[in-house]
């Protein structure tokens, strides 16, 4: 890994958002990872992505587990409480928080290794629970952090840098995602920011479970000839499903597409996901159909992209405790606390 | 043959299969001595498995007030063919065995020792009722009459407690105290003077409660406002979480709109319990998890990231014997280093060692205080022997004055007035930093949580002196806990001593009642009750007052023991470790042997050292 100190981007115009905020208002610290690293191109899109919706960059909190790609959450939105949790746990600490406060927007990042290998069980049960949040797990089929180990999303049959060749199957984990209820599941590639971004903003609309597997190149251990995760082999293999248009709100929408091409996804807060079908007989709508297309794409050596699923009548994780509309981290005595009066009748139940 | 006699001060046994119903007839017959103003002190002694297996409930009826197991059995009310002749066994001399007579039993199955009192329980429920169902449940409650009417039971405090258990269902009233009376009116028909055992309305209950330490702390997590549990099964912790929804879903729904103001999630593991309560600390809600040792085990590495990154979280480990399935429906105090020095690098929490259910309301309350002051992983030390069996204690309290402590949390208006901050910055000599809920303030007080490698403003950093920065923080405010927790209780003798005790948690009980058997015998010892860990300098001040301390735990390996010399600098030549760890809650007798022995041998002085002076 190197640590070559990278200058600020500038952007020459400086844009500013609905808030008035410019995109240097949502970047974080200056990366540590190496130079071509795709996970730093997701950040760039995380970047583009809260930025194009005009969040509120403290409204945000960034969860992750441990791997090159959980310290990216470092890189993007510096004034953003983030926390760093243990290999392969992110998502229960991520439930917790927003069991405590569900006012804020909660960003999952992990690895292949964070999520597949050490954390596949609180991957599977997040997506179970219908949390709310924008999972994203950058997908470079190797353990990056602890140099180059495969990781259960490597391909059978690829092969490593020096050499060793993968003969475990891999974990799809947009099927898993898929089969264990997530309600809002895509996968995208780092070096395709157009096709990245608006999946990232579809999915911060989104109140439920929602996932991105993103194929991210490590450069350092998984970018040669061999490897299935590599930028050659992603580009020559990139099947994808639908583009993906994102409107904030209704109102903003202009149809301009064909109508046997188009279909429109609305989402809870009034926001609409627009996708071009490039696959004419692909409803990412239908659970059953998004799961036959994956295993159908892979048997043909594809990497499918794009929306592959979404559930417009998601519900949360709050929603199936019922629980109360204020964030629990504001709630007083006056809010939790029965009284002594009460007690007394407790005690005069127990005698 | 000697007839064991006595007047509210006995034990009675029973032995039942596990699924038959009894465990309400037996409360029921627990409960009535409570009725008459007898203290008396049921024990759930309990297989795990659901059905079939050997279950027993042993009720020390003891108008003292002793509320320790008291050992030894005077009465057996043996329901269970399978475990007869180890519950025939088990009676003392002189003792009694009330058993259902209905299949004669050959006298080789008796002791000649002992008084054997038969009833045809079988047969009179076959008689008086058709569904099989009915003939068991109406069984169990025969057998309480029958007793009520050998041992002077009054039928209207069972009248009563009938009527409270089944008010509003009439229907099942009336049979109830049909089968009491059927039992009753048998038995003192045939079963005149059959037992020595009696029972006389007493004054000794007072206001007192009748709770399990499970259901206490989880009132003390809805009293202390905690809003997010998790958890995972394991006995003996799992109706710790079941009693928090109970009394949430009826204390913490909001009435106007029906939502409620508490989350509980059954994780998939322990490894999630603690991370979601660990997440929700972060976020500045109160949370909580409820385990046992094993829980502990796999919940280590999130504590220590509690730990380092400064997150408050409590933990309640209801204590247990060890791993997989047998012992573990055993009570033991064998988590103390488990959790004091849980997890990687150099870590120490804080514990509390609740001594009854009183306790275990007030400490849970006090730990959710104490994660957030001191914005670390506390926990709640109690065991079986408290958390899941009934037991009579002060009524809970709870002062509407009292706040909650949310600790040093800085607020969107101080950042705004410009105060200082720095997550891991000592600001005030006490080691505790200020936090920032995630969200507060759009340019200020954003910072980036992760494990050991931070400086004071939670930057990265690798820095040796950042390292060594944090740490002596972390040290600095370990002794600020120590002017936190509970103190240590002083039980004085009644004349001056040589000799001290210390002891914690469920041994108290026990504990009261062996002092007192001691000073009976000329043996006069001041006991110490430890009630939380860090240890204050009182307890180094005991010992050194002492010429021996005893330390009494109910574990192998003197676990606090190890820790009072470990942390509180005490030498172990000046103490005697008295263990208790078969599984059985620890007893007086047991305690007083041990001690009497040991004072004895310690007060002959040794030959050789006379003739040398
Ligand atoms: C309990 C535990 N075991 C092992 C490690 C060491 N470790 C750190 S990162 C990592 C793998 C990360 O792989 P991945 O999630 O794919 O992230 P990447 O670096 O490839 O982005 C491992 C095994 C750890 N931090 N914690
Ligand atoms: S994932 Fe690979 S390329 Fe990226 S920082 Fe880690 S080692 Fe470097
Ligand atoms: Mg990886």
């Amino acid at each position: 890994m190197t640590y070559i100190l990278k200058p600020r981007l500038h952007h020459p115009t400086l844009p500013k958002n609905k808030l008035g905020f410019t995109r240097r208002d949502y970047e974080g610290k200056v990366s540590t990872l190496c130079a071509g690293c795709g996970h730093d191109s997701i950040s760039a899109a995380l970047i583009e992505a809260m930025w194009e919706l005009a969040i509120e960059p403290h409204r945000v909190a960034k969860l992750s587990g441990i791997g090159c790609s959980s310290k990216t959450p470092d890189y993007f939105l510096g004034n953003s409480h983030g926390f760093n949790t243990v290999h392969g746990r992110m998502p229960s600490v991520l439930t917790g928080a927003n069991l405590a406060n569900r006012d804020l927007i909660y960003l999952g990042v992990s690895g292949d290794g964070d999520s597949a290998s050490i954390g596949i069980g609180q991957f599977a049960h997040v997506m179970r629970r219908g949390v709310n949040m924008t999972y994203i797990l950058e997908n470079n089929g190797v353990y990056g952090l602890t140099k180059g180990q495969f990781s259960a999303t490597a391909d059978r049959g690829s092969k490593a840098k020096k050499g060793a060749v993968n003969q475990d199957s891999a974990i799809d984990t947009v099927s898993l995602a898929l089969i264990m209820g997530a309600t809002y599941v895509a996968r995208s590639f780092s070096g395709d920011k157009k096709q990245l971004t608006p999946l990232i903003k579809a999915a911060i609309a989104h109140e439920g479970a929602a996932f991105i597997d993103v194929i991210s190149p490590c450069v350092a251990f998984n970018n040669h000839p061999g490897s299935t995760k590599s930028y050659d082999y992603v580009r020559e293999h990139n099947e994808a499903v639908n583009r993906l248009d994102f409107w904030p709100s209704r109102e903003a929408i202009t149809v301009d597409y064909s109508e046997g091409g188009v279909i429109e996804v609305p989402q809870h807060d009034g926001s609409i996901v627009r996708l071009r079908k490039l696959d004419s007989d692909y409803d990412p709508t239908d659970r059953i159909n998004a799961i036959t297309h994956i295993a159908q794409a892979s048997a043909k050596g594809e990497v499918l992209t794009g929306l592959l699923y979404v559930a417009p009548d998601a519900e949360d994780l709050h929603a199936h405790l019922n629980t109360y509309e204020m964030a629990f981290n504001k709630l007083e005595e006056k809010d939790l606390c029965p009284g002594a009066g009460m007690l007394e009748k407790i005690n005069a139940g127990l005698r | 043959m000697k007839r064991i006699e006595a007047v509210n001060d006995f034990v009675v046994k029973f032995a039942n299969v596990n699924g038959s119903g009894s465990a309400s007839a037996n409360e029921l017959f627990a409960k009535s001595f409570l009725r008459m103003g007898i203290p008396v002190s049921p024990r759930n002694i309990f297989p795990s498995n659901i059905q079939g297996l050997p279950t027993w409930y042993e009720v020390r009826v003891t108008e003292s007030g002793y509320l320790g197991r008291r050992g030894g059995c005077d009465l057996m009310v043996a329901m269970n063919p399978q475990t007869w002749a180890q519950d025939v066994k088990e009676i003392d001399p002189g003792g009694y065995l009330f058993y259902d007579n209905t299949k004669p039993l050959p006298q080789s199955k008796f002791r000649d020792d002992i008084h054997v009192i038969g009833m045809p329980l079988t047969e009179i429920a076959n008689a008086n009722y058709a569904d099989a169902r009915e003939r068991q449940l109406f069984k169990n409650i025969i057998y309480v009459g029958a007793l009520a009417g050998m041992m002077g039971i009054e039928p209207e405090v069972i009248a009563e407690l009938v009527g409270e258990q089944y008010k509003g269902k009439e229907k099942l009233l009336k049979p109830n105290l049909n089968a009491f009376h059927m039992g009753l009116n048998w038995a003192k028909e045939h079963l005149k003077d059959a037992l020595g055992l009696k029972v006389r309305r007493a004054d000794s209950v007072g206001d007192k409660i009748f709770i399990e330490g499970n259901a206490a702390a989880a009132l003390g997590c809805v009293y202390g406002g905690a809003t997010v549990c998790a958890w995972y099964p394991i006995t003996p912790s799992s109706s710790l979480a079941e009693a928090f929804q109970r009394y949430c879903s009826k204390l913490r729904v909001d009435p106007v709109t029906g939502k409620n103001k508490f989350a509980i999630v059954q994780a998939e593991d322990e490894l999630a319990s603690i991370g979601i309560v660990t997440g929700a600390g972060w976020n500045g809600a109160r949370a909580f998890t409820a385990t046992s040792g094993p829980g502990i085990s796999l919940m280590t590495e999130f504590i220590g990231l509690a730990y380092f990154a400064e997150i408050p979280v409590t933990l309640i480990d209801v204590q247990r014997g060890g791993p997989s399935t047998g012992m573990p429906t055993r009570t033991q105090q064998s988590d103390i280093l488990a959790c004091a020095y849980a997890s990687h690098g150099d870590t120490k929490h804080v514990l509390l060692f609740p001594e009854d259910p009183h306790e275990c309301f007030e400490f849970a309350a006090t730990c959710l205080d104490l994660a957030d002051r001191l914005q670390t992983p506390v926990f709640l030390m109690t065991d079986l022997d408290i958390g899941m069996n009934q037991r009579l204690c002060s009524p809970l309290v709870w002062d509407d004055e009292r706040r909650y402590d949310r600790g040093k949390v800085m607020s969107a208006e101080m950042l705004e007035e410009g105060k200082e901050f720095g997550r891991y910055l000592d600001v005030d000599g006490d080691g505790i930093p200020y936090r920032t809920y995630p969200g507060t303030h759009p340019t200020k007080g954003a910072y980036f949580t992760r494990g050991t490698s931070k400086n004071p403003y939670a930057i990265y950093s690798e820095a040796g002196a950042d390292y060594v920065y944090n740490m002596q923080r972390l040290l600095e405010k370990h002794e600020t806990a120590k002017t936190l927790v509970p103190k240590p209780q002083l039980i004085p003798a009644k004349q001056p001593a040589r000799f001290g005790a210390i002891f914690y948690g469920s041994t108290s009980p026990a504990m009261h009642e062996a002092l007192d058997a001691l000073a009976w015998q000329g043996i006069f010892v001041n006991a110490l009750r430890v009630r939380a860990f860090p240890f204050q300098d009182e307890i180094n001040d005991f010992v050194h007052s002492h010429t021996k301390v005893f330390v009494i735990e109910q574990n192998r390996d003197a676990q606090l023991k190890t820790l009072l010399v470990n942390e509180a600098g005490i030498n172990p030549a000046s103490l005697i470790s008295i263990l208790h760890y078969d599984g059985t809650p620890i007893t007086a007798r047991f305690i007083t042997k041990e001690i009497a022995e040991i004072v004895s041998a310690l007060n002959i002085r040794p030959i050789k050292r006379d003739k040398a002076a």
